[in-house]
């Protein structure tokens, strides 16, 4: 069994420890042994650090035999997204930029992690900046998908999600700005969880767009999705978007509420370009919840249509001033062709930057240039307003909303060059960042070619409890989440 | 401008803003894809944002701060730790001129 | 032809606080490079801003200490631009929505002679916002060094509304608005420190035009003399061009105050598009009433109202109150010393503190606040003057011990043998009988109408005293003596 603890959710390897039928370092040793084994092939992590993991493992099994154990993450394995800030650790966002970053400071999730005893295992890889949706744009390269080696574990956080898959880690942290948590989760079979604006703290979180971005779990059930949310989420003065909203015990609210709950089924979310078998599972899914006595009922978010471009002005125009800072002054990248210092910043960032960023810095920075502020960027604010006004008129009458997580499963590496085609992918989730509302994605099925498929749940604000608990009655009723890839 | 009529990338200038060297064939290639981009983004111009207020954010609250008490910093040494170039426990960059 | 200068200035001004504007680490000057730093100010990957709330404080008064209208929402804005002593290459500023609006500033233009008042008027603001402070660069040969301690410390930016028309009413305009920032609490303003920084737009028109000439920026005026000097020079530069027939254009200068002249910049390689939109990161500021009261309650009366009291309610000349408002210490060292000797004690209180407080203070470089004289020490000396205990130039000697050891007039007096001579009064007759018998021919000259005739008496008299008889009564006893006769 020990060569199989890589695979075990949190909350039986919690009883694991607790009972001391396994120690921390066992545990970390196993995640360790496993990510030797596999990640060659699944090229997950930008880097890891095994003696500092073993030393943090070590200290988790001193604290637990001194009865100082911190709860449910104590010696577990935690895998962050390489966006995500630890003290002493590379901090690279996948990018040329920043190959020799250390960063001096721990991100308040990481803290957070950390107070909760869990051990900080390893950097892993992203789509360069999390501009992405295939983690293709890499500067390290890509990610593949655990399930299918010659496809894409979907993105920004395609290495949080195929770490996981992979059985490289126990939990992961990802980030989502326009579905970098949801959509990998959904292409690699696991539980991916976008929390409302401003519940999770983003200090230490490389900032892709400020007004979209949340850290999230990855986690192989709805219930340590919940263990791993309770122990990040909370008000943080460090973050001035960071609301002042009570923590609730997830895992405990997650097994109360049973429903039945009003289903929204938004209309908009059904149309062209949804793959026949993605549409059956999610389907099956619908009819498993209106057997369980839900009340399912088509709403509309009349303003979808517009929701990729919306999200492209914000993101971009942000993301161009949230870049500004990579310049080869301080730290990072800095050229050695550059002459004078007007030259460091463009070589730098020539250099410093792939081809995805540098598409989307010049996209941002022109819709904020003189003369195009008012058509472009306070447009999309405004049009920001009716998305988010749609969804809470739709809330009115539902108090979830039941979608696919992507149009489509993994696809083939390479396979979308065209920028705009890899946007398409993210539709059903960015109207939900733009909104700042929670969603998460849960495994709901698997394509003939044996391709994981995500169902989307979409919540009110804050309303996360509830959220978990719907996702919970449905992944207990099917055992999707027992299945592991098998890496030839 | 006005969103119907077709977006005027001058990818020269707006490179020059941004602070990046492209490449001439990057220049063709991104003129090229973000003009499809922006060709898209076009149809935002339909929607009636009359009287619509702006987000800037999800969740707007007020008054966020923090009382003003000193807290100790970076080392010099961490501070500049990442640094490319220092010196007299300074950044180097070459002579700017003013 | 007959040319009007229009001048507009803005003022950066450093808030005084303990840290930074959107980050807790200390804010300071003089300190060692990059000391003053902590993840934000160096705009690591990941870092964000929190607001100082004493920084908001701070702006607020000013604004109601120069009667703007506060704003009752105002937000946050990002100027984009790349520049190495500028660590996110954004500064985070206010755009469309600062926290102050409109408001003047009072000044006082140079009278006909120094010890006459000058005219007042009301230079008008445009606005006042707050925004954070950039690092320094240290240029050498082939490179820059950079230090970000300055980074992050919280700046306000004051816009004068483009209604100044002279060099002297610019000069005005800032020693003004520097006296009502240290009133207030709210900056040191010292120049030398980069706290008060200040640029000038100039531009001129033939008198009676209304339209604005071509404007020039000029900016490094960094003392307020040089402020004065620099704007006088680009003035006269802009009618010479002007008058062999050129053309100006817009343009930034450097004014070197050294050498008095001014440079153009050379135009910047990009033309500025800040790109400014509102800063994600941080919420907006709403101010209410009971803000703006509780913060208007801690405004001290200002520099010009209060020389506009002392003068009515003291009776005070113009020379003495011209002295005593401008330092905030000096004037609450006067009225505390006033009420302590009473309000018919003022000229003389106002007399002692500009002639031989200021002149000992400025002597030993010594700031009030370290005066070992206090306003006890003032009314004590003026007591025993008043008592006829020591004369003047006692007084006088006794005021410079007192400066330099901190003991009691009184004190001074004894160990120094410097009181008046016990004023018995029957021996101070007697040197006066004796006086006046001595010189029959001053006598007579009194008795026809000559009053000046008295003062030969004097001198036998205080000769007589050993100098410690008290002029006054000495004056009186002989008068006395002579109506008898």
């Amino acid at each position: 069994m020990a060569d199989e603890l890589f695979f075990k959710p949190i909350a039986e390897l919690g009883a694991l420890l607790e009972t001391k039928a396994v120690s921390s370092v066992e545990l970390t040793r196993a995640v360790i042994a496993r990510t030797k084994a596999v990640d060659g092939r699944v090229r997950a992590f930008n880097s890891y650090d095994e003696a500092d993991a073993i030393a943090q493992a070590a200290a988790s099994d001193v604290r637990r035999a001194a009865g100082q154990a911190r709860g449910p993450l104590e010696g577990i394995p935690i895998g962050l997204k390489d966006v995500i800030s630890v003290a002493g650790q590379p901090l690279t966002a996948s990018s040329k930029m920043l190959a020799n970053f250390v960063s001096p400071y721990d991100a308040t999730v990481t803290a957070k992690l950390k107070g909760a005893g869990a051990v900080i295992w390893g950097r892993l890889n992203c789509d360069e900046f999390a501009m992405g949706s295939s983690t293709e744009n890499s500067a390290f390269g890509p990610t593949v998908n655990p399930w299918d080696l010659t496809r894409v574990p979907g993105g920004s956080s395609g290495g949080s999600s195929a770490a996981l898959a992979a059985g490289e880690a126990i939990a992961t942290l990802g980030s989502d700005t326009g579905g970098s948590i949801r959509q990998p989760a959904a292409l690699c079979g696991v539980v991916g969880l976008k929390p409302t604006y401003g519940l999770v703290s983003r200090y230490g979180l490389i900032a892709f767009a400020s007004s979209l971005d949340q850290i999230g779990p990855f986690a192989r059930t709805v219930e340590d999705a919940a263990i791993m949310l309770e122990a990040i989420a909370g008000h943080d003065p460090l973050d001035s978007t960071s609301f002042k909203a009570d923590v609730p015990d997830y895992r405990a609210e997650a097994k109360r509420h049973q429903g039945p709950w009003r289903l929204g089924i938004p209309k908009e979310y059904f149309g062209a370009g949804l793959d026949p078998e993605v549409n059956a599972a999610v389907e099956r899914a619908i009819a498993f919840y209106r057997a369980q006595g839900c009340e399912i009922k088509e709403v509309s978010l009349p303003h979808t249509q517009y929701c990729l471009d919306t999200y492209y002005i914000i993101a971009t125009a942000e993301a161009s001033s949230n870049l500004a800072r990579y310049d080869g002054i301080r730290y990072g990248h800095r050229s050695k062709e550059a002459k004078d210092a007007v030259d460091i910043y463009f070589k730098s960032r020539a250099e410093g930057f792939g081809p995805e960023v540098k598409r989307r810095i010049i996209l941002g920075t022109y819709v904020l240039s003189s003369g195009y502020y008012d058509a472009f960027y306070l447009r999309a604010q405004k049009v920001r307003t009716l998305i988010r006004q749609d969804f809470l008129n739709a809330y009115r009458e539902v108090d979830a909303l039941l979608t696919p997580t992507s149009p489509v499963p993994a696809f083939k590496l390479g396979e979308k060059s065209d920028p705009l085609a890899l946007y398409l992918c993210d539709i059903y989730t960015i109207g939900v960042n733009l909104a700042g509302l929670p969603a998460l994605s849960v495994p709901c099925g698997f394509t003939a070619g044996g391709l994981p498929i995500g169902l989307q749940l979409i919540g009110q604000p804050f309303a996360e409890a509830n959220l978990l608990a719907m996702a919970r009655v449905y992944e207990q009723a099917h055992d999707w989440r027992l299945k592991h890839p098998v890496l030839p | 401008m006005t969103m119907s009529s077709a977006p005027d990338l001058n990818i020269d200038h707006v490179a020059k803003l941004a602070r990046l060297a492209l490449t001439a064939e990057e220049k063709a290639r991104f003129s090229q894809q973000l003009g499809d981009v922006l060709h898209h983004i076009e149809q935002l111009g339909k929607v009636d944002v009359t009287g619509v207020e702006p987000t800037a954010h999800a969740f707007p609250i007020t008054n966020v701060w923090a009382d003003d008490i000193a807290r100790p910093g970076l080392t010099v040494e961490t501070a500049l730790r990442n640094a490319p170039a220092q010196r007299d426990n300074m950044i180097v960059v070459p002579k700017v001129v003013e | 032809m007959n040319y009007e200068a229009v001048i507009g200035l803005e003022v950066h001004i450093q808030i005084k606080t303990h840290s930074k504007v959107f980050t807790r680490v200390a804010a300071g000057y003089g300190q060692p490079a990059n000391t003053l730093t902590d993840p934000v100010v160096l705009a690591l990957p990941g870092t964000l801003p929190v607001m100082n709330k004493a920084a908001l404080d701070a702006i607020i008064k000013a604004g109601l200490l120069l009667g703007c209208e506060i704003a009752p929402v105002c937000k946050w804005d990002r100027k984009n631009y790349f520049y190495p002593d500028s660590p996110k290459n954004y500064q985070i500023s206010q755009y469309d929505q600062p926290i102050c609006l409109g408001g003047s500033v009072e000044i006082e233009l140079p009278g006909p002679a120094r010890n006459v008042m000058g005219e007042h008027k009301r230079i008008p603001l445009t606005r006042i916002h707050l925004e954070e402070d950039v690092g320094k660069l240290n240029h050498f040969a082939t490179e820059s060094l950079v230090d970000y301690n300055r980074a992050g410390t919280p700046l306000m930016e004051i816009v004068s509304d483009p209604a100044m028309h002279s060099a002297d009413e610019a000069f005005a305009y800032l020693t003004s608005l520097r006296a009502t920032m240290i009133y207030g609490g709210i900056s040191d303003c010292d120049m030398e420190k980069g706290q008060l920084r200040c640029d000038a737009n100039i531009s001129i028109r033939p008198v009676g035009e209304t339209k604005l000439g071509t404007k020039v920026e000029l900016k490094n005026l960094n003392s307020i003399s040089f402020v004065r000097d620099g704007i006088a020079h680009e003035i006269k530069r802009q009618i010479a061009v002007l008058e062999r027939g050129g053309t100006l254009v817009q343009e930034t200068r450097d004014y070197d105050g050294q050498t008095g002249a001014s440079q153009s910049l050379r135009s910047k390689e990009m033309a500025h598009d800040y790109r400014y939109f509102p800063d994600p990161d941080l919420m907006p500021v709403k101010v209410d009433e009971a803000w703006q009261e509780r913060l208007r309650a801690e405004c001290p009366e200002l520099p010009f109202p209060k020389q506009r009291r002392f003068a009515e309610s003291y009776q005070l000349p113009y020379t003495l109150t011209s002295v005593l408002v401008w330092d905030r210490t000096l004037a609450d060292f006067f009225e505390s010393t006033v009420k302590l000797v009473g309000p018919a004690k003022a000229q003389a209180v106002g007399n002692w503190i500009t002639n031989d407080l200021l002149r000992e203070l400025g002597a030993a470089h010594l700031e009030i606040a370290a005066s070992k004289v206090s306003p006890a020490h003032i009314a004590a000396l003026i007591g025993l003057f008043d008592a006829g205990s020591v004369l003047t130039n006692a007084a006088k000697e006794i005021f410079i011990e007192m400066f330099a050891t901190g003991d009691l007039p009184g004190a001074i007096a004894d160990r120094r043998g410097l009181r008046a001579a016990p004023t018995d009064a029957g021996e101070l007759e007697q040197w006066c009988r004796d006086a006046i018998a001595a010189n029959a021919k001053a006598v007579a000259e009194f008795k026809a109408g000559k009053d000046s005739a008295i003062n030969a008496f004097k001198g036998p008299v205080m000769k007589a005293a050993k100098g410690k008889a008290d002029p006054k009564r000495v004056d009186a006893a002989l008068r006395q003596l002579l109506a008898t006769m």
